[in-house]
């Protein structure tokens, strides 16, 4: 039970009166950004990250992730009472949560959309409290090689699990890479693609081009749509909510299988979004009236986010252990960490275990406070969107522009911001996803570092990813992955034969 | 230079803004946590009235730091804390600088570099090289870079011992450190502070000291070993040897009396037991060279750098 003992000193660790008020300040915030369409938590974390610039690691954490819970629980909220997904994951929990809420059962549509938000997230955390000591333990095995299979796996499962058009996704991947090798590259100690600018010196910060792409764009878009917000009146009271409560044994196998999958897709890098979706798709197929779904069906509000939350936090483990991450927000979270001089990865659980167990500590600390102040503050956040959209978006390009000012301190970067904001409009517009881009800008580098060291390392024979079980494995899921639909295809082409 | 000649301390400027030391390399690294020593030292010692910061540029392997300290010419509230690469990046990456743009200000250490294998590995330089010559497959040597301090003496070790290593690049003496611990590399040349943590945990052996004297510092660092009982690498019948400077340089055209000012804050911080504490734990080689001897040293350290940097073939052309 030594996860157990580090557990309780992570608690010890968090229960300081600033670390508490930091948590609710997070919460609070996180909501805000979660309700407001085109923020969300991997906008809301690149933002207010440079603040956290001055507080001790384990703060600032702390208050991040609780920005992350805060903008997942967020996101429901719209979702519900107006149809506008504030969050990309959210977009799953309109399908029912919406007809519900016309149908005079928005309460009872949030106490489901939050308890199982609650539930997902919390078999997550509970994967990695048990986890989490494991893997690091086996993490000094992680060579270039290693490190490269696992980059590897990130693209591949992207391209082969994705539900864009697989070009799209290669294209926009291609894309991310490209931009990722602007600046001086490591292994040659050569500039590349600098163009003798001094701006372009540092490279693209992933951060500056994450606010452009999601932020401006968004901003953008809803321009171009006018969008007219109106809303539903929408109060909870303890009545509905033990109401809902009561009937949750009932819905357990699909309160499980969205678990399962969330967890599943965190890990692997497929992120929540897809995770939402897959839960809902497969709570429908496997329903006895797979026709009442969309039209109100509480099931399909339960399954969507419990698997949206459990992939958000369980994506969190992967960033921790092996300095990879699981989601555009955890990726957001690891250049956090690199910013306090702690080095994600094999030894950050053997280094710093206050921070960490102090982080996993907050999880579920964070989770439950964040479960009791959405189910108060609802009413006051849905009021948010009775305020003209003309007077939000100025403060959300204002907030965007200093977000990218701030990281580090160049006029260039808003201009970059704005470029890339462009560049987003025109993805979301001919159907091109962002997701990988962001990713391959995030792990390009990287990736090309461990593979051009294993390179080097192995006298420049591919063998080197088969070298080991741990490296063959990887590289060979990876494979498998990548080829995931032909194969899928394949399989399910003998089963129809064998059951003809 | 006849503004560098001019050295005696004019007590009249004083900075009316908060200083900035600017970093050249990313959080964490032997430069981070010396400004933020630095930083300890005259905020605890009341040395100056102005708060002091410090600020990473570390974006390009410090090229960042070196192009912000050239345009901010005329700028007296920005401190450099330079290192070997402001010799060898101009060569190696044709970064348009020239440390004879900044204005000097003074030499504070000196750091060493030691040959580091893991505790698993040959127990003595001469098993070492016999087992870097025995190897089939490449023997892997980490470092931070490529064409820096790291790679220029594992170039050196090679010509000076006839064995081959397969250099391999990584992001910072940190992660070089932790490969060697997960045996994914056979040794590394890293500086004293850069391995102390994996040192003292067991992991890691010092095989030689790249200097012409031992290390002088002489309480235990693990349990049986001080920074003193680490032979140097001529002792051990392989002579190279490298030292590198740490030096602070503020921007172009300053003033006489602003450079005098910054001399005498140093001077007075080389003088805390906050520094004096940190070049032991770091296991650094205290200096102070100011003026003419400053110019002087930085004329040779940088012919020095200049021929060992042709001589490894790392000059782009």
């Amino acid at each position: 039970m030594e996860a157990f003992g580090l557990l309780l000193h992570g608690f010890a660790v968090l229960l300081t009166w600033k670390t508490l008020v930091l948590m609710m300040v997070g919460l609070v915030l996180g909501i805000f950004v979660g309700v407001l369409p085109g923020l969300g938590g991997p906008n809301g974390v690149a933002i207010l990250l440079p603040l956290t610039f001055t507080m001790d690691p384990t703060s600032a954490i702390v208050m991040l992730s609780c920005i992350y819970w805060g903008a997942l629980f967020g996101g429901a909220i719209t979702s519900i009472l107006f149809n506008i997904p504030g969050e990309a994951w959210s977009v799953a929990t309109t399908f029912d949560g919406y007809p519900m809420a016309q149908q005079g059962r928005a309460a009872e549509a949030l106490t489901a959309a939050f308890t199982s938000s609650f539930i997902g997230s919390l078999v997550a955390v509970l994967l990695i409290t048990f986890l989490a000591p494991m893997i690091s333990s086996f993490a000094l095995k992680f060579g270039p090689p290693e490190f490269f299979a696992v980059y590897l796996l990130t693209f591949c499962s992207f391209v082969g699990l994705g539900r864009e058009a697989k070009h799209k996704t290669v294209i926009s991947m291609s894309l991310g890479l490209l931009l990722a090798g602007i600046g001086m590259d490591t292994v040659s100690g050569n500039l590349r693609m600098t163009f003798g600018s001094p701006e372009l010196l540092r490279g693209i910060n992933f951060l500056v081009a994450v606010i452009g792409l999601f932020g401006i764009s968004e901003i953008l878009l809803t321009m171009e749509e006018r969008l007219a917000l109106r809303g539903h009146a929408a109060s909870i009271s303890l009545r509905v909510v033990l109401g809902v409560w009561k009937d949750l044994p009932k819905y357990w196998v699909t309160l499980l299988r969205s678990s399962f999958i969330g967890c599943w897709l965190g890990i692997t890098p497929g992120g929540a979004i897809a995770a939402s979706f897959m839960g809902y798709n497969l709570a429908k197929r496997f329903a006895k009236e797979p026709e009442s779904f969309g039209k109100g069906r509480i099931e399909g509000v339960f399954a969507p986010e419990t698997a949206a939350h459990a992939s958000g936090t369980s994506a969190l483990l992967p960033m921790l252990a092996l300095g990879i991450p699981g989601s555009g927000t955890a990726a957001i979270l690891l250049g956090g960490l690199m910013v306090w001089g702690l080095n994600p990865g094999p030894l950050l659980f053997v280094e710093h275990k206050d921070f960490v167990w102090g982080l996993i500590a907050s999880m579920y600390l964070g989770n439950v406070v964040g479960l009791v102040l959405v189910l108060t503050t609802v009413p006051i956040f849905a009021s948010i969107l009775r305020v003209p959209f003309a007077a939000v978006a100025p403060m959300i390009v204002v907030s965007c522009a200093i977000g990218a000012y701030a990281i580090q301190n160049a006029m260039f970067d808003i201009w970059l911001m704005l470029g890339f904001g462009v560049v987003g409009y025109v993805f979301k517009k001919i159907g091109i996803p962002l997701a990988p881009f962001t990713l391959a800008l995030v792990l390009g580098n990287r990736a090309e570092d461990a593979f051009r060291l294993s390179m080097i390392g192995s006298g420049g024979t591919l063998k080197v990813f088969w070298s080991n079980g741990l490296v063959g494995s990887i590289t060979t899921l990876a494979i498998v992955l990548l080829f995931w639909p032909l194969i899928e295809g394949l399989l399910g082409r003998v089963g129809w034969k064998a059951s003809r | 230079m006849a503004l560098l000649l001019s050295a005696p301390a004019v007590a009249g400027w004083e900075p009316a803004k908060p200083v900035e030391i600017v970093v050249a390399a990313g959080a964490g690294g032997a430069s981070d946590q010396m400004a933020r020593m630095m930083q300890a030292a005259i905020q605890k010692n009341n040395l100056m009235k102005q708060p002091i910061v410090v600020s990473l540029k570390g974006g390009a392997s410090g090229a960042e730091a070196l192009m912000y300290m050239k345009s901010s010419e005329g700028d007296p509230n920005k401190v450099l804390i330079a290192y070997s690469l402001i010799y060898m990046l101009p060569l190696s990456a044709k970064i348009p600088f020239n440390w004879r743009e900044l204005t000097p200000v003074s030499v504070v250490a000196l750091d060493q570099f030691v040959l580091w294998d893991n505790s698993a590995g040959p127990k003595s330089v001469k098993e070492f090289v016999a087992a870097a010559k025995a190897a089939s497959a490449p023997f892997k040597m980490g470092g931070t870079g490529s064409k820096r301090e790291d790679h220029v003496l594992t170039v050196f070790l090679e010509q000076k011992t006839g064995a081959k290593f397969s250099y391999l690049p990584y992001k910072s003496g940190g992660e070089a450190a932790t490969q060697l611990v997960g045996n994914h590399t056979e040794a590394n040349v890293n500086n004293p502070s850069e391995n102390l943590e994996v040192w003292r945990a067991g992991q890691v052996r010092p095989l030689c000291v790249f200097d012409k004297e031992r290390i002088s510092y002489t309480s235990k660092v693990t349990d049986t070993q001080s920074w003193a009982d680490i032979p140097t690498c001529k002792e051990e019948g392989v002579d190279v040897q490298y030292l590198m400077l740490r030096a602070m340089f503020l921007p172009g055209k300053v003033t006489t009396e602003q450079q005098a000012f910054y001399v005498d804050l140093f001077h007075k911080v080389t003088q805390t037991t906050e520094y004096k504490e940190y070049m032991e734990k770091q296991a650094l080689k205290p200096i102070f060279l100011t003026g003419k001897d400053m110019v002087q040293f930085l004329e040779e350290d940088d012919a020095l750098n200049k021929s060992l940097m042709t001589e490894a073939g790392f000059v782009a052309k």
